[in-house]
């Protein structure tokens, strides 16, 4: 045949090409022809429509359903939703951070009408929504994580986030009443502060029911790594730990694991009890539905961060619903739950300091000076570079 | 002969090839959207006005076309990479590592130069950086195959979790801009050094460095002698080798012309889009790309086509979620069928009784 050869092929494709682009190019005219018509008539539509209610977009960067951090998000999304009345919605998962967030906010903005959005990965924040903010600047834009900076960063821009080590320290004490071994167990993503966070206050949570536990930290490198952190939790679990839990995207593979090997296990982010159904203790959760709930009704009365009605750091813990805990599991005893919530309470009564006065790291190092300890919105806190002593482990690998 | 042959075909005849061209994968693109179809009805949306949404988020206004065409750009380079070599006989799936390794090389060049020389030629050097740096990453696994017969598509897939694993390296370590918390990153480039956007549009450059680089790879594939002797080589090596031709200097410079594309891509996206180097580089436009070349049949010209249609449907994606509640792997879904029906109508190339040639009577 000679279109077999090297030559006929070459002829075939030239024209091939030539018609084909020929072809494509027509359809463009076309579509471009009659586009600008169609697209602002569905502007209006939509634009009249939407009038009496506000639209809030939100953006993840995985799927809705991952028992983790955008699945938390995802629930208090349509938490706003359900509980405020004039509030309307719109979606995207699994958005990466590239140039498809920036397209994804402008979709939401110009074809939704989105007058507000949360684009809720971390790194969404530099440089996309600083870009659409400045191009923007009648659209609010809320970024979970305290990135905002006064001054540097547009003014429709707004940050907020929660001191979710409390909700640890809480879980910690869980932990040290279930933990025969008195080994427990971190599955952590990289070792940023936030992070450092909450190994720290799970460790001091569960050494005040018993001063030599110790935590295990394995660090897995990226958000994401299913497979490292079965292996963590896996040589955990052969260690003799009996009690793991984890700061990572999605808790829901450690959890699994934990379940399987027959040990204990303490979520993250959002509640996994259905993974672990006997061994689950409790969780740290972020409560965005109150959080979302209560921006969804500002929103509604017609409040900005523009005009000052919004403050643009929001800071809160337990007692102001930024975070909760996972309802208890079956292997809780009534002591654990006593001191928990006995601890629970002092928390949100601003009584019970986490970090003490003369704390010391787990290379022996005073961390915190002799003295009152740091509170919750301690600036210092937020620099965090050492593992307390209790911790085994390092941060450097 | 020929002129025999020649005097009885009728215009139809003459025009029957170029019409299979066109019509086969015109009637997969439509057997694609009528098994779509069938999935959204079963995912309880409305066919019909899913896909008027799909055309209205992907080519219905000047605003979804620069959707379409910005996620587009990167996918034209990084497609080079699997299609020049392929028709050089190789499948090579390195696209994501070369174009990491570009992008590396276009940032280490960009802030070492910094604002010594003028904005222009900084850019140069950070482009020839960035596409020597990934020409050479792909030409290693030309040559580990030339020289050691080491399998070229198992190598460069390998060299992508290499390339992957340097960048995160160098980004969390010693290229690490503390001051930037986000996530791990180098430093930024000077905002002398970026690539700005068409005039009227928020679409990169680097949509127009696709298209030359599409067009320069189609004529040296098709128009030179270059360009046949790799054809040349991939039709039949041994014919190849014993009509004289240098397979191992066509097998590394086929592999680094691939690689330097991917590499370019590498570049545009840091100058264009992320301004520094950090793991959002790594966001499948390299394997995205060896799909591209592949729908294309490793054509260049119908590489910029493709890539357009598939920037088309991940512009719809959102759309998608937005106003029918689909799930957000949908797009996927839609992706998955329409390639698979245009592989599959591939095979029918030749085989219709329509198109087939008489023979001359």
């Amino acid at each position: 045949m000679p279109n077999r050869t090297p030559l006929g092929f070459s002829r075939r494709q030239v024209i091939r090409g030539l018609l084909a682009t020929t072809a494509f190019g027509a359809v463009t005219k076309l579509s471009t022809g009659c586009a600008p018509s169609s697209d602002s008539t569905g502007a209006t539509d939509e634009g009249g429509s939407a009038s009496d209610e506000v639209v809030v977009g939100f953006i993840y960067v995985g799927p809705k359903d991952d028992f983790g951090y955008n699945q938390a998000h995802a629930e208090g999304a349509a938490a706003m939703a359900a509980n405020v009345p004039g509030i309307k919605i719109v979606e995207e998962a699994n958005v990466p951070e590239t140039t498809a967030v920036a397209e994804s906010m402008r979709n939401m903005i110009e074809i939704d009408g989105a007058k507000v959005l949360f684009p809720t990965s971390f790194g969404y924040f530099d440089p996309y929504i600083l870009e659409l903010a400045t191009e923007f600047p009648e659209v609010q834009f809320f970024h979970a994580g305290g990135l905002y900076q006064e001054g540097t960063h547009p003014e429709n821009v707004g940050s907020y986030f929660g001191y979710i080590d409390e909700a640890q320290y809480i879980a910690g004490i869980i932990a040290g009443y279930a933990s025969q071994s008195g080994k427990l167990g971190f599955v952590a993503a990289k070792p940023i502060p936030q992070v450092l966070r909450n190994i720290n206050a799970f460790t001091l949570g569960a050494k005040s029911v018993n001063p030599d536990i110790t935590t295990q930290v394995i660090f897995t490198g990226e958000w994401a790594e299913p497979v490292k952190e079965a292996e963590a939790t896996n040589s955990m679990a052969d260690q003799g730990i009996d009690v793991v839990t984890c700061h990572v995207d999605s808790p829901k593979v450690v959890m699994e694991t934990a379940e399987k090997r027959g040990i204990f296990s303490s979520g993250y982010h959002a509640n996994q009890g259905p993974l672990a159904p006997e061994g689950y203790l409790t969780g740290a959760e972020w409560d965005w539905e109150s959080i979302y709930t209560s921006l969804g009704e500002q929103f509604v009365a017609g409040e900005t961060l523009m005009a000052g009605d919004i403050d643009h750091i929001l800071r809160g813990g337990l007692a102001d619903n930024f975070c909760k805990l996972s309802d208890y599991g079956p292997a809780v005893s009534d002591e654990a739950k006593a001191a928990a919530d006995a601890a629970l309470e002092q928390l949100i009564a601003g009584e019970l300091i986490i970090y003490p006065g003369g704390l010391k790291s787990n290379s022996g190092d005073v961390v915190i000076p002799e003295g009152e300890g740091y509170k919750q919105d301690n600036i210092e806190l937020e620099k965090m570079d050492y593992l307390i002593e209790g911790v085994l482990g390092s941060i450097d690998g | 002969m020929a002129i025999a042959q020649a005097a009885p075909a009728s215009w139809l005849y003459r025009w029957r090839r170029p019409l299979e061209a066109v019509a086969l994968p015109a009637a997969a693109l439509l057997a694609a959207i009528l098994i779509f179809g069938v999935f959204c009805a079963l995912a309880g949306a409305n066919p019909l006005a899913v896909y008027g949404s799909i055309y209205k988020a992907a080519f219905g206004s000047w605003s979804a076309w620069q959707n379409t065409l910005i996620r587009a750009s990167p996918l034209m380079l990084t497609a080079l990479c699997t299609a020049l070599p392929a028709r050089l006989g190789l499948v090579i799936i390195g696209n994501e590592g070369a174009l990491v390794i570009g992008g590396l090389a276009a940032v280490v060049a960009g802030l070492q130069l910094g604002t010594a020389l003028p904005a222009p030629l900084t850019q140069i050097a950070m482009a020839i950086a960035a596409i020597v740096a990934g020409g050479l990453w792909i030409a290693l696994a030309g040559a580990l195959r030339h020289y050691r017969g080491v399998n070229e598509t198992i190598s460069s897939l390998l060299l992508n979790y290499i390339a992957i694993a340097l960048m995160n390296h160098l980004v969390e370590g010693p290229m690490r801009d503390v001051a930037f918390v986000t996530k791990p990153s180098s430093a930024e480039l000077d905002p002398s050094l970026l690539i700005g956007n068409l005039p009227g549009s928020r679409i990169h450059y680097g949509l127009l460095y696709g298209l030359i680089a599409c067009v320069i790879a189609y004529v040296l594939i098709q128009r030179t002698t270059f360009g046949f002797a790799a054809r040349t080589a991939g039709g039949n090596i041994r014919a190849a080798r014993i009509a004289g031709l240098p397979v191992g200097k066509l097998t590394l410079a086929v592999c680094f012309l691939g690689g330097s594309a991917a590499g370019l891509a590498g570049m545009i996206e840091v100058a264009a889009v992320q301004k520094r180097l950090n793991a959002s580089l790594v966001s499948n436009y390299g394997y995205a790309g060896i799909l591209v070349a592949f729908v294309s049949r490793h054509n260049p010209l119908a590489t910029v086509l493709v890539a357009i249609l598939l920037g088309g449907i991940l512009a719809s994606g959102g759309i998608l979620q937005r106003s029918h509640d689909l799930p957000d792997a949908t797009v996927l879904v839609f992706q998955g069928i329409v390639f698979l029906c245009v592989l599959f109508s591939d095979s029918l190339y030749g085989r219709l009784p329509w198109f087939r040639e008489k023979p001359a009577t």
